[in-house]
């Protein structure tokens, strides 16, 4: 098992973001997270990610404990995430900004770097050609040398899955990849995400396009009001009653 | 414009070395005294803004009060040769590190702190050192300051000719400039620019911001405190008055009118900021004004300084690159 998540809390003040909600995801699997706006989503990545520790339950990653880790050893332990609004390093180059995702992937301190040691000139190098071969795989090599800013919407959604993937994570956190793409766009997401997995990485995705998420997961939580409405195969979730209200409202 | 900057990008190992040949070779044909002053002066400033280019530019920590620890690195170093009778160089070494501490101890609230309030604790404690240096009689002789400081020797050999400090000096800014941009292109280079980006999304790429924090204002404060140890040594008196707040605005000035994240932006900053108001001098009283209306004239035409957001690397790159797609590189 690569993630398990135990009857997860996540107070802020008086409320409650996320209530007791327990996942499992098996290696190689791409798990869908869905549910309205203010379900607790995102306050759940952020409980996996390290940002917040949970007010109750527990987090395992690959066996181990990791509730309430800094969120700079998590990228380390394998988790990697992209963000629901881009975030990319503006004053970088496409190709500075994979790299910037390497941290953890190298080892040289201060004194390698002022003397140029080595151990430096060897993991820059590797860290280039790393960064060149993740732009190959997203389709970004040809802009490398441009600041990512500058690149259109869809470009830059990807270069943020490159810079994710930098840190070789075993479980990628995708939060709303599809987001403000096109269908053409949408379709390229699908194709490419399924050959991540087929490249051996976990998934679990935020995603507000239900046919996205629908033809792609194998296993979908849904959650409304911080609370685990139900789970299971796509066709089970796409039936279930309490999931149908949640988004359209109550009948009658 | 842009062509300019792409023969200089094209170019950059010939130019460096041309410029240093240059700053080699100035002393033995001019020998002015004044004029030598000057430089030593510009360069000793070229090394406080490289070092709060890296905090401010490249880090994205704003510090206001950067001259204190060019005055505690003065005052370390003053005291150890004198009282001490400690060799100039020690007392150089010893000037990084005890200004390094302090840096690290600067560096603490920045870790809770951003933005403007960071820029008041750091006024803060630029100001607490400069009353420390007025008031701690017994250590630093108040307001009188100290005097006679030792020129430096090496083996027995003073090196105090004018010409002898100006190499020193040129030493000093070439060692100040491999050391930084060695930094700032390795990783901690980049673990720095992720934070000045985005420190949210700094700590999603594995990065300490803490560590790295510390790291930026302990390496600024050591060599901003060896720019403080070479001027206590060659201008042999130090008092409180050359560590007031006003000349760390004067270096901010410096770093922003060459451009924030740009190191030869520093240099020219630093040089053009130290030469005008010197080849002003004949304006007497007006000279001040005519400072101030060439740096809003500056602001207003290019806010991000001369160099800001000019990328020499990212130039040359895009220069040696086929364009994407056939389309048009830019």
């Amino acid at each position: 098992m690569v993630l398990q998540t135990k009857e997860v809390v996540q107070q802020f003040g008086g409320l409650t973001a996320v209530n007791r909600v327990s996942m499992q995801i098996e290696d190689g699997q791409i798990v869908g997270l869905i549910g309205p706006n203010g379900a607790g989503k995102t306050t759940f990545f952020n409980v996996i990610t390290g940002v917040n520790t949970p007010t109750a339950g527990s987090v395992h990653f690959m066996g181990e404990e990791i509730t309430g880790i800094p969120a700079h050893e998590i990228v380390a332990r394998g988790i990697a995430r992209t963000f629901q609004n881009i975030r990319l390093f503006k004053n970088m180059t496409a190709q500075e900004n994979v790299i910037a995702g390497m941290h953890t992937e190298s080892q040289a301190n201060l004194i390698d770097a002022i003397f140029r040691t080595k151990r430096h000139r060897t993991e820059t190098l590797a860290c280039e050609q790393k960064a060149d071969e993740l732009l190959e795989l997203v389709g970004l090599y040809a802009y490398r040398y441009e600041l990512a800013t500058r690149l259109p919407y869809g470009h830059q959604r990807r270069l943020e899955i490159a810079r994710a993937l930098a840190s070789s994570p075993k479980l990628l956190l995708l939060d709303e990849p599809a987001a403000g793409m096109n269908e053409q766009e949408t379709a390229d997401l699908l194709e490419f995400i399924r050959r991540l997995r087929g490249m051996g990485y976990t998934i679990l995705l935020i995603e507000h396009d239900m046919k996205l998420v629908m033809s792609i997961c194998e296993n979908i939580y849904v959650l409304d009001h911080g609370e685990l409405i139900a789970q299971g195969a796509p066709e089970e979730i796409q039936s279930n009653p309490r999931v149908i209200e949640a988004y359209l409202g109550k009948e009658g | 414009m842009n062509s300019i900057y792409q023969a200089l990008a094209k170019r950059q190992g010939l130019v460096q070395i041309l410029l240093l040949a240059a700053a080699a070779v100035f002393p033995l044909l001019v020998s002015n005294p004044y004029v030598i002053r000057l430089s030593i002066l510009s360069g000793i400033f070229i090394i406080l803004s490289l070092s709060l280019n890296l905090l401010t530019g490249f880090s994205g920590q704003i510090s206001l009060g950067h001259i204190a620890f060019y005055g505690i690195g003065a005052y370390t170093a003053a005291i150890l040769s004198k009282n001490f009778g400690l060799n100039f160089l020690l007392c150089m070494v010893a000037a990084i590190v005890v200004t390094a501490l302090f840096g690290l101890l600067l560096g603490l609230p920045a870790l809770k702190l951003g933005g403007y309030y960071l820029a008041i604790v750091t006024l803060g404690f630029s100001e607490i050192v400069r009353l420390v240096e007025i008031n701690w009689m017994e250590l630093t002789n108040g307001p009188l300051g100290i005097n006679g400081i030792p020129k430096p020797a090496l083996f027995g050999i003073k090196l105090s000719s004018p010409r002898a400090y100006y190499y020193m000096c040129l030493l000093l800014v070439v060692l100040t400039i491999v050391v930084i941009r060695n930094i700032l292109e390795s990783r901690i280079g980049y673990a720095l620019g992720t934070i000045r980006g985005d420190e949210n999304a700094a700590k999603f790429m594995g990065v300490n911001i803490f560590r790295y924090k510390i790291m930026a204002f302990m390496v600024s404060a050591g060599i901003a405190g060896l720019a403080g140890a070479f001027f206590a040594q060659y201008v042999t008196f130090i008092d409180p008055t050359s560590f007031a707040s006003d000349q760390s605005t004067l270096v901010l000035i410096m770093v922003i009118f060459g451009g924030i994240g740009s190191l030869p932006g520093s240099v020219i900053g630093a040089v053009v900021l130290t030469l005008v108001p010197e080849l002003l001098r004949s304006l007497m009283e007006y000279r001040m004004l005519i400072y101030g209306v060439v740096l809003v004239f500056m602001m207003l035409v290019r806010p991000e300084g001369l160099l800001g957001k000019i990328n020499f690397k990212h130039i040359r790159q895009r220069c040696t690159a086929e364009p994407p797609d056939g389309k048009e590189g830019s």
